[in-house]
């Protein structure tokens, strides 16, 4: 897989440690590879640091298809099985409207509307399940 | 519509996930050239996506043709995507939802139908899928609440 980066000239996504918490920032449009490499990365991460939390930040993803949900869906399930939970945070408006549409609804992923919003999603498990109200940003 | 005179054509390869990189940067630009909105423009570069993936995976490579078009009321963007792979033995069961024959999630072909406004298949076993879709710029949308 490293070699196909060299090969599309695609740069892997950074991968942050927040305490315990991983945070990585989707940008842009994707290479398949890239993506793919990414999910090994994170789960790697999961392991090697003991993170309890992902949170996924989607605000710059122009668009989601399959290929990209699915690979979504299954780092939710890879952290899950390493207890760890995912947030994917950010999502854009045009972006739900189309998945919905493709009939990609990615029932296994949390969402949260920012990455804040996520952060204090993972922060306070036991509140988490009813919604906290929350502050429109702008 | 402004500023489209110069026309939007192009035939682009789809040989590589670079390939789709380019051709959904490509959808998206002649999308917004023509005036789609935010949402429509997603939708159809999502569709793009979809559909260059199959050609890419299913197909074993081919291209896709960018054109502009007009029904004399609107203009819209046509899609042709073509390859010369195994082709599709059964339309239906590929069309509906939860078919995959590869890794995917099932979503390719019906997804892609749902996200545009017209939609064609045309395969024969052995020889190959030319799929051909076409959005509409600013098209009544389907009868819904509305506010």
């Amino acid at each position: 897989m490293n070699d196909d980066f060299s090969r599309t000239g695609a740069a892997p996504v950074p991968v942050l440690r927040l305490g315990d918490i991983l945070l990585v920032t989707l940008q842009g449009d994707l290479h398949d590879g890239t993506a793919e490499q990414l999910q090994q990365d994170i789960v790697e991460a999961i392991a090697r640091s003991r993170v309890t939390g992902v949170v996924i930040d989607i605000s710059g993803v122009e668009i989601v298809d399959s290929f990209l949900g699915r690979v979504l869906a299954e780092i939710g399930a890879n952290a899950r099985l390493l207890a760890a939970q995912t947030v994917v945070a950010g999502m854009r408006p045009a972006v739900a409207i189309t998945m919905v549409e493709l009939g990609l609804t990615l029932p296994g992923l949390r969402t949260a509307l920012s990455t804040e919003a996520a952060l204090e999603l993972l922060g306070r498990p036991d509140a988490a399940a009813p919604r906290a109200p929350r502050q429109e940003p702008r | 519509m402004s500023g489209t005179a110069a026309g939007v054509e192009a035939r682009l390869p789809i040989g590589s996930d670079l390939d789709l990189v380019w051709v959904r940067q490509h959808v998206r630009q002649a999308a917004a050239a023509l005036g789609f909105g935010l949402v429509e423009q997603t939708k159809l570069v999502t569709a793009a996506s979809e559909l260059a993936r199959n050609t890419l995976v299913y197909g074993g490579g081919g291209e896709v043709e960018t054109v502009r078009v007009s029904d004399g009321r609107t203009q819209g963007l046509r899609l042709t995507f073509t390859d010369h792979g195994p082709g599709i033995a059964d339309l239906e069961q590929a069309l509906s939802d939860g078919y995959t024959s590869g890794d995917g999630l099932g979503m390719g072909l019906g997804g892609a139908r749902r996200l545009v406004h017209e939609f064609a298949i045309d395969s024969t076993p052995g020889a190959g899928t030319t799929v051909t879709v076409t959005s509409w710029v600013a098209r009544p949308p389907r009868q819904r609440e509305e506010s």
